[in-house]
């Protein structure tokens, strides 16, 4: 490649390559800030982010592929990389406080933020399973050690340990499926893969069991059942502003590869896999919410209640094989993906603001249920806040919970799987149990919950309801840019 | 072809004794470098077969890289000898047999069923040397080059991050 391709190239991915400058620059840059002023390296590296956004919307009608094929350009990986963009954004809003009050702020969190979120773009991107292998672990090594940065805490330090010892495993499966679909196909690259199993001549069996690892590689990622045993210890023991940004980040990439592969190259095995995505995601639906009925500990709760959403999205993927489907299938999660970041942050943001550390003269850490009591009378708009994001959650209207999971189940009854849907139906019905349950304690017992007056906090908390609540109205326009996003994947 | 035969045969018998001694030595330290003359030994192995880049990659990384450190290891952590005895006692049997198990299915497919093996192509010319792999790694996989080493990047910072020093804790 010479240097004129090279740059040429590079300016394809022109948001994806300012980001990784930038954060290389920023981690000199912090060097220079003193030790009680690293808002700044928190301005900046917000600014790179706003500088991505602003490109990577100015080029939403492009549709390209850019080094031999590595990466794919186009609505989808453009409406992916909103939604990571917008999640780093809210992720340095919530983390920004919270990190000067725990006494663990330092400047490298907002760099390895920055390079996690280059992973997710290229992760979204990538059209090659080697591009999926690296982008998945550029966007989970960064998120290894944030989980383990208020070392030596113990609880970071067990939740950094578990994540990267299982993620490692995962990645293991993942590369394990690379190999034999490789071994298979004779290539890594998406459209070769679908190209040579139409043709023939291609050991199925073989490319099916590598079809399989690469899911259950993904499968952990995004917290399926039954791959998602470290969920919860990981969402506790991180410091929350990290598991507030990991539990939308790492999810909506890991689905952004898993609708990527299985839409663009996978088809072909649609009559084995499709079985097998109906029973993961059915699982990951009743699992995760019956065990969060159990939840006192709020950070647990939502753990599980990530994991449970998880399966929602997964119900979507089930019916990918079906030509008029498929496009449904990969709008309606996009849809549901952009839900959930709104919602999850409202919820996290509000956590954050109730969390506070122990000793202090309280016994408390203010995660607990108990904690929110009287919340309703004593801070009216985080409670409401917080109150949007549980009926999202459920999915009541008007939130843009509703509409995502509305579009959900539409495409799972497009696909012909009535039953997949009353599950889904019904575990919603289950998980208002627990998602009310929260409600009732700020609004109908009495009590002094302590919350901080972090305007970032505030922001983000009110910002991501309003966003769920307004978003809603206008939900058709949006799902239709999500469904334009698909035309040019498919 | 005969003094290829004889060169390989000499290879195989250090590449066998080294590995064997390796494993059987009780002090760490020279199972280290029983392996460095086992990775040497392969490399010379991997030239015999026409593969100069993976040779070179197994003498600069393997014999270099990786064997300094696993000495610094070893020494820094002062376990340069084993205790009698192995931790595992069944572990012992339990290897014979899968050993024996692995050579016995290997033996039934080279000498009973050959026929099942694929036709190996032959390799084209300049295949696997560095200039070639330069080739593809500076051409089609440019970009999965380049986030490696932006991997390797975050990977190093983060090990700084986790295992630098912290100032003493204003809160708990």
């Amino acid at each position: 490649m010479s240097l004129n391709d090279l740059l040429v190239n590079l300016n394809l991915i022109m948001p994806i390559t300012i980001l990784t400058a930038w954060a290389c620059v920023l981690l000199l840059v912090d060097l220079f800030i003193p030790k009680e002023r690293k808002g700044i390296t928190a301005l900046l590296a917000a600014l790179g982010l706003l500088v991505a956004l602003a490109l990577v919307i100015s080029r939403a009608g492009v549709a390209t592929s850019a080094f031999n094929g590595m990466i794919m350009i186009d609505g989808f990986a453009t409406f992916m990389s909103v939604i990571f963009l917008f999640s780093g954004l809210a992720g340095i809003a919530v983390a920004y406080d919270y990190l000067i009050r725990s006494g663990i702020e330092r400047g490298e969190y907002y760099v390895l933020l920055l390079f996690s979120i280059v992973g997710m773009m290229l992760m979204a991107a990538a059209a090659d399973l080697i591009m999926v292998f690296l982008a998945l672990e550029l966007l989970s090594i960064p998120l290894y050690v944030l989980a383990g940065i208020a070392v030596p805490r113990p609880d970071s330090e067990e939740a950094a340990l578990k994540y990267f010892l299982l993620g490692a495993f995962a990645s293991g499966f993942f590369l394990y499926g690379t190999a034999l679909v490789y071994g298979a196909t004779g290539s890594t690259a998406l459209t070769e893969i679908v190209s040579a199993t139409t043709s023939g001549g291609v050991n199925l069996s073989f490319l099916v069991i590598g079809a399989g690892l690469i899911l259950v590689g993904l499968g952990f990622k995004v917290a399926v059942v039954p791959f998602h045993m470290w969920t919860p210890d990981v969402y506790q023991g991180a410091p929350s502003s990290v598991t507030a940004f990991m539990a939308v980040g790492a999810k909506a990439a890991g689905f952004a590869a898993l609708l990527r592969i299985f839409v663009l190259a996978f088809p072909p095995l649609a009559m084995d896999l499709t079985p097998v995505l109906w029973a993961l995601a059915a699982f990951t639906m009743i699992i995760g919410n019956v065990i969060a009925i159990a939840q006192r500990n709020i950070k647990r709760m939502l753990a599980y209640s990530s994991i449970a959403h998880a399966g929602y999205i997964m119900m979507a993927l089930v019916p990918y094989g079906q030509g008029n489907v498929a496009a449904d299938t990969v709008a309606s999660a996009l849809f549901y993906l952009l839900a959930y970041m709104l919602t999850s942050f409202a919820a996290w943001a509000v956590v954050i603001a109730l969390e506070h550390n122990m000793g202090e003269g309280r016994d408390t850490d203010g995660l607990s249920l108990e904690d929110y009591s009287g919340l309703g009378q004593k801070q009216p708009a985080l409670a409401a806040a917080m109150t949007v994001a549980m009926l999202s959650f459920i999915g009541i209207p008007p939130t843009l919970g509703f509409v995502g999971k509305f579009y959900l189940l539409r495409t799972v009854i497009e696909g012909g799987f009535p039953g997949l849907a009353l599950i889904g139906l019904l575990t919603s019905l289950v998980s208002a149990y627990y998602y009310l349950r929260v409600v009732v304690y700020m609004y109908m017992r009495d009590g002094e919950p302590v919350v901080r007056r972090e305007p970032w906090l505030y922001f983000t908390a009110l910002a991501t309801a309003v966003g769920v609540v307004v978003l809603s109205i206008f939900s058709e326009p949006l799902f239709n840019w999500a469904s334009q996003a698909v035309l040019k994947l498919i | 072809m005969i003094p290829d035969m004889i060169l390989f045969i000499l290879l195989a018998i250090v590449a066998v004794t080294s590995a064997l001694g390796m494993l059987l030595s009780r002090s760490a330290v020279y199972s280290a470098l029983n392996l460095v003359l086992n990775f040497g030994t392969v490399a010379v192995l991997y030239l015999l077969l026409g593969a100069p880049f993976i040779a070179l990659a197994q003498i600069t990384v393997y014999a270099g890289a990786i064997m300094v450190l696993f000495l610094f290891v070893i020494m820094l952590l002062g376990v340069e000898q084993l205790r009698k005895g192995s931790a595992l006692p069944w572990q012992q049997t339990l290897a014979i047999i899968s050993g024996l198990l692995l050579l016995a299915l290997t033996a039934y497919v080279i000498f009973i069923r050959p026929m099942t093996l694929p036709q190996v192509s032959p390799t084209q010319l300049g295949f696997g040397t560095p200039g070639a792999i330069g080739e593809i790694l500076f051409n089609k996989y440019l970009l999965p080059f380049e986030v490696t080493s932006v991997l390797l990047l975050v990977a190093m910072i983060g090990a700084i991050v986790l295992t630098g020093k912290r100032e003493p804790k204003t809160k708990t």
